[in-house]
């Protein structure tokens, strides 16, 4: 990889030994990290990859896990964007535990998740009943289940990554556009935002990765039917219980899929500050 | 920084200890009965015994039991839906006795060549209609699932009690739009006690388990789809003498006794 510098011109490289203290454990991460993935490439019934890869539901599920997963993002956008800045910018009571809960998610087991979910928003959970009797909505078995399960799960990501770039970011611009007259509104949308968009994207990717693929909180909270709950790693699940083959072409659909996006954003729209 | 961590380390602690807690239904038991087993040798070493999740409760009891009648044994269980356990045993996990909810995931075992026959039929499961306790949407058979407003769930078909529904729905003519296809008969059950559908198909001896949150309605239809449980030593067993053992006390006559308490009807 060539060096970029900030004008977009290619410096010349410097041939420098990296060091084998880094190099030795790096190379071993990435083989620990890329070899089930030769597994099931390996694994894979190549032969009868056509016929599989066109079977009725595989397309399904696919579509309603990237809707389901883009749809999850957007909500954890929305509503984990301003608590980063809340976490990063403002000193409150409480705010050390207040940062300590944002990471439940990430500890809780996603089963767990789900259940603690159907708990709150279930038809007979603290607000599920509610909503249930007085507006006729209900959560589970639904579409919007699943997109709460994935938020749920994966708003985490989004936060801690907006959180750090937020630490990360120079406060001197804000403080700028604060003396030159404007509120924390418009210092926010003008100054923090596009200070902190790289950031933003990066916990966005995570964020959409992390949804994509989950698994646990979705089929306990949304349950499994196809076509409204039913996602990619909720149709692989169900293939392993009776067709390994199939449930091996579901993953590497899915990981081709999720790769390709990924590859495609990263470089546009990830640039390390 | 420090107390930073600690608070992280007391947050997760609190959660790990309420997911312990929420568990507390798979382990209500029925009655156990102590004593030692028939069999004149007694046995030692750790036993594996893979089982169906509807053995979850008359194979911890029965574990108990054969621990208990062969001091130097201990049994360890890995519960999950027979078709996940046969793909496990297929990959090589390691395991003595496979105790399975369906013959076919049995064959599924040997025909990958993880164990020789058919094993032995030890007991036999039969559906109900699994309802909220109370009952509050009168649902007395199985045409009543399919009464506007009624949401039912179902096991998928790749799992044995899905399997056995889609049989006893097919034998009585009965068309259901169910919620969701769920991946065990547990996870279909945990929907009924939540409260999230009215109904679910699945073992006289789940809904006997979870009698204080559940009530379980007999169907005539489910006749036409009784689940055969057959039992295996595999061919890997470490333990195979502990193995023998331990079916030959599924078998036996205490073993009988703690599965048709929970519900089990005898093969």
């Amino acid at each position: 990889m060539p060096i970029v510098d900030k004008a977009g011109e290619v410096a010349p490289p410097r041939r420098q030994r990296i060091p084998l203290g880094l190099l030795v454990p790096a190379g071993l991460g990435l083989l620990f990290l890329t070899f089930p993935l030769v597994g099931l490439l390996v694994r894979a019934p190549w032969t009868t990859l056509p016929q599989r890869l066109t079977e009725p539901g595989v397309l399904t599920a696919l579509l309603l896990s990237l809707q389901c997963a883009t749809l999850a993002t957007v909500v954890c956008v929305l509503f984990g964007v301003p608590l980063a800045w809340l976490l990063a910018r403002v000193e409150f009571p409480g705010r050390r535990l207040v940062r300590a809960l944002v990471t439940v998610p990430l500890v809780l087991p996603p089963v767990v998740g789900g259940v603690a979910l159907l708990l709150v928003f279930g038809r007979r959970g603290l607000l599920g009943e509610w909503l249930d009797t007085t507006f006729g909505i209900t959560f589970p078995f639904t579409t919007t289940g699943v997109v709460i399960a994935e938020a749920f799960v994966a708003m985490p990501f989004l936060i801690i990554a907006v959180e750090g770039a937020l630490r990360g970011a120079d406060s001197r611009f804000e403080e700028a556009a604060a003396t030159l007259g404007a509120g924390r509104w418009t210092t926010f949308t003008h100054v923090t935002l596009p200070l902190v968009a790289p950031g933003v994207a990066a916990g966005a990717v995570l964020c959409w990765a992390r949804a994509l693929g989950e698994f646990g909180a979705t089929i306990t909270f949304a349950g499994n039917y196809p076509g409204t709950t039913q996602t990619m790693p909720l149709a692989v699940y169900l293939a392993l219980e009776t067709d390994l083959d199939a449930a091996i072409v579901l993953s590497l659909i899915l990981l081709t899929v999720s790769v390709a996006i990924l590859a495609g954003l990263r470089d546009r729209w990830i640039t390390s500050p | 920084m420090t107390s930073r961590w600690i608070r992280i380390t007391l947050a997760a602690l609190t959660v790990a200890g309420l997911s312990a807690c929420g568990d507390d239904t798979k382990t209500a038991s029925p009655q156990p009965s102590v004593g030692s087993a028939s069999s004149a040798a007694t046995v030692t070493g750790d036993v594996t015994v893979f089982a169906a999740a509807s053995l979850t409760e008359s194979f911890k009891t029965i574990g108990k039991d054969f621990e208990a009648a062969n001091p130097g044994a201990k049994v360890t269980f890995n519960f999950a839906g027979s078709s996940a356990l046969a793909t496990q045993i297929n990959q090589g996990a390691p395991a003595d006795v496979f105790a399975s909810a369906a013959p076919a995931n049995l064959k599924t075992v040997t025909d990958a060549g993880g164990a020789e026959g058919t094993g032995t039929t030890f007991v036999k499961n039969q559906l109900v209609i699994a309802v909220p306790k109370g009952n509050l949407k009168g649902i007395k058979t199985l045409a009543d699932l399919t009464k506007p407003g009624v949401k039912v769930a179902l096991c998928a078909e790749q799992v044995p009690c899905g399997a056995a529904a889609k049989k006893a729905l097919d034998t009585a003519g009965v068309k259901i739009t169910p919620v969701t296809l769920e991946q065990d008969v547990k996870a279909a059950l945990a929907k009924v006690k939540l409260g999230e559908v009215d109904a679910a198909l699945v073992y006289r001896t789940d809904a006997k388990a979870a009698a204080t949150d559940v009530d379980g309605i007999e169907f005539p239809e489910s006749a036409g789809a009784i689940n055969d449980y057959p039992i295996i030593v595999l061919k890997k067993a470490k333990n195979p003498a502990g193995a023998q053992a331990f079916v030959a006390y599924v078998l036996s006559d205490k073993g009988k006794a703690v599965l048709t308490s929970a519900g089990f009807q005898a093969p």
